[in-house]
């Protein structure tokens, strides 16, 4: 296992971030902590860079404890904050140099490294510009080019897509895919329901500081809801009723609509639309991560689509 | 966990990487403070003045403005700047994702901070020296003294920093503390002059007294037992400061 929490727990002061959390990430996979605004999703992260201290439990990485060599995992990592951590008038390049500066890399291996990921990340169009004439997109790749700057075996991204256009997150994303298949593992929370979806093998949902879920995208929707849904617009009374009478299928209610979950959701359709006449909005969908992230955490997600 | 030079040294690199970039800005006002002083007061005010402390009054003046350049130097490397980088940039943060501990930025933020205090302590030494206020020789031997006094300076301002939680506690630092000191430190006047018993013992606590004295001995060429207590003071105090800077930082770098 490259990480391994073992009845991790942390408290700041009285108020519990995380709770007795049991993780473990196998090399190369690409690990998803989900979990809505303030669940410990960010803390879980700086315990596993050994930037915030368990206060009970270990975290292991690459099976050295974090908190007794935080020196010998961090220059085996990288990490992507949640906020770029730039310095605005230096230019990339220049900044660039300051990280692998501070990984204490030979001069020549940070010439070299600049212009692997200068052409990786798209930066050299504006590779010696002050980042602060730069653009949102073009700082966030920048961010991840400074976590590249050691080659890390372990990559941490928190957050690396929020708040960008949709043809930037996916070239990211086109980037991140490219480190996994080389061989690098990854660590990430993600906003987006349906990036994870996509890009993790694995899955732990924490909410409240806890883990509430772990597991392949896939099995945790089938082990939770069922792989299909049926979404429907009905109002209060009469979903109560329609609930009385399709005892045993799992449902959500989302604002005015109802989904209905079932292995076979046309089948589905047929029962409910002989107990109920008049149907508005039908949907007929594969269940997905989002769906299951409701049923679990009962909070919508900012920026879910 | 113990200080790495290395470390230690590549989180200095990234200040002096940026000051390298915004020198021209900074320097100027910086350099010319201490400057409008030595003219206003110590030639302005001074031609009233028929001595002080057995000298001309510019001459009395220069030493003392030379710690409080020293002083500044530090002060605002450590004060603003270092608060900028803990809680807006997210500088630290993003230094302890590599293997830089908190004791290794603290040790870096002290060494730039000793390096600012040195180049304007020292532009301001030049100018000095420059004006035939002090003999080149001497102010050679005071060039010593500026990163020192940076240095007691900055454990001062970086522990004050680090525990603050709003940047607008700073006006207090710099207005009700180091502007007092900047007055009552024997920088205008000799206070054991004006004072006497215990209020003169009590003026000892004053951190930039000794800085202020040390620099006029060694102008003056000299040497007394004076110079041992006050240098002892100094060494003591800042010893002092970057151990509660240490047990600080490293409670507000690691959550």
């Amino acid at each position: 296992m490259i990480v391994e929490f073992r009845h991790v727990s942390k408290f700041f002061g009285s108020r519990r971030a995380v709770e007795d959390l049991d993780l473990e990430v196998p090399r190369g996979a690409c690990f998803g902590l989900l979990g809505p605004n303030g669940a410990g999703k960010t803390t879980a992260l700086k315990m596993l860079y050994g930037a915030a201290l368990p206060s009970r439990g270990c975290v292991r990485v690459f099976g050295e404890d974090v908190s007794r060599h935080p020196r010998a995992v961090r220059a085996r990592l990288g990490v992507t904050l949640q906020e770029n951590a730039l310095i605005e008038v230096l230019s990339p390049v220049e900044n660039l140099r300051v990280f692998g500066r501070y990984h204490r890399l030979p001069e020549r291996e940070i010439r070299a490294r600049i212009e692997e990921l200068l052409d990786f990340l798209e930066l050299r169009s504006h590779a010696s510009v002050p980042v602060a004439a730069l653009s949102g997109g073009f700082q966030r790749r920048l961010a991840v080019a400074l976590s590249l700057m050691n080659a890390p075996e372990l990559l941490i991204l928190d957050e690396p897509t929020t708040g960008l256009d949709p043809a930037v997150r996916l070239s990211l994303w086109h980037r991140i895919r490219e480190l996994q298949a080389a061989g690098t593992t990854l660590v990430l929370t993600i906003h987006y329901m349906e990036e994870a979806q996509r890009l993790c093998d694995r899955l732990a949902i924490l909410c409240d500081g806890r883990k509430v879920a772990e597991g392949a995208p896939a099995e945790l929707i089938a082990r939770h809801l069922a792989p299909q849904t049926l979404e429907l617009e009905l109002g209060e009374e009469r979903a109560a009723a329609l609930r009385q009478r399709l005892r045993g299928v799992r449902e959500l209610r989302a604002g005015p609509r109802l989904m209905l979950f079932s292995e076979d959701a046309p089948a589905l359709l047929d029962r409910v639309r002989s107990l109920e006449r008049e149907l508005r909005g039908v949907v007929v969908r594969p269940t997905n991560l989002e769906d299951l992230f409701l049923a679990l955490t009962g909070t919508a997600l900012e920026g879910a689509a | 966990m113990a200080v790495s030079p290395g470390y230690a040294f590549s989180v200095w690199r990234r200040n002096f990487a940026l000051y390298r970039r915004t020198w021209k800005l900074n320097l100027l006002p910086n350099f010319f403070e201490p400057l409008l002083y030595l003219l206003s007061i110590g030639i302005g005010v001074g031609a009233y003045v028929s001595q002080m402390g057995g000298t001309r009054y510019v001459v009395f003046l220069a030493p003392g403005l030379v710690a409080v350049a020293a002083m500044n130097g530090a002060s605002f490397e450590v004060t603003y700047n270092a608060y900028v980088r803990l809680n807006f940039e997210k500088t630290y943060e993003s230094m302890l994702t590599t293997p830089i501990q908190p004791e290794d930025v603290l040790a870096g933020e002290i060494l730039w901070a000793m390096t600012r205090a040195t180049i304007y302590g020292g532009c301001f030494l030049l100018v000095v020296v420059a004006m035939g206020l002090a003999p080149p020789l001497r102010a050679l031997l005071a060039l010593p003294l500026i990163p020192l006094t940076g240095m007691l300076f900055a454990g001062l301002g970086i522990a004050f920093s680090l525990r603050i939680p709003s940047i607008d506690l700073f006006s207090f630092y710099f207005t009700l503390f180091l502007t007092p000191l900047f007055l009552f430190s024997d920088v205008f006047f000799p206070l054991e002059e004006r004072l006497s018993g215990g209020w003169l013992r009590l003026a000892e606590l004053l951190p930039l007294l000794h800085p202020v004295r040390l620099v006029r001995t060694a102008f003056a060429g000299s040497l007394s037992w004076q110079v041992a207590w006050d240098l002892g003071y100094v060494l003591a105090a800042s010893a002092l400061l970057l151990w509660i800077a240490a047990r600080v930082t490293r409670r507000r770098l690691l959550g």
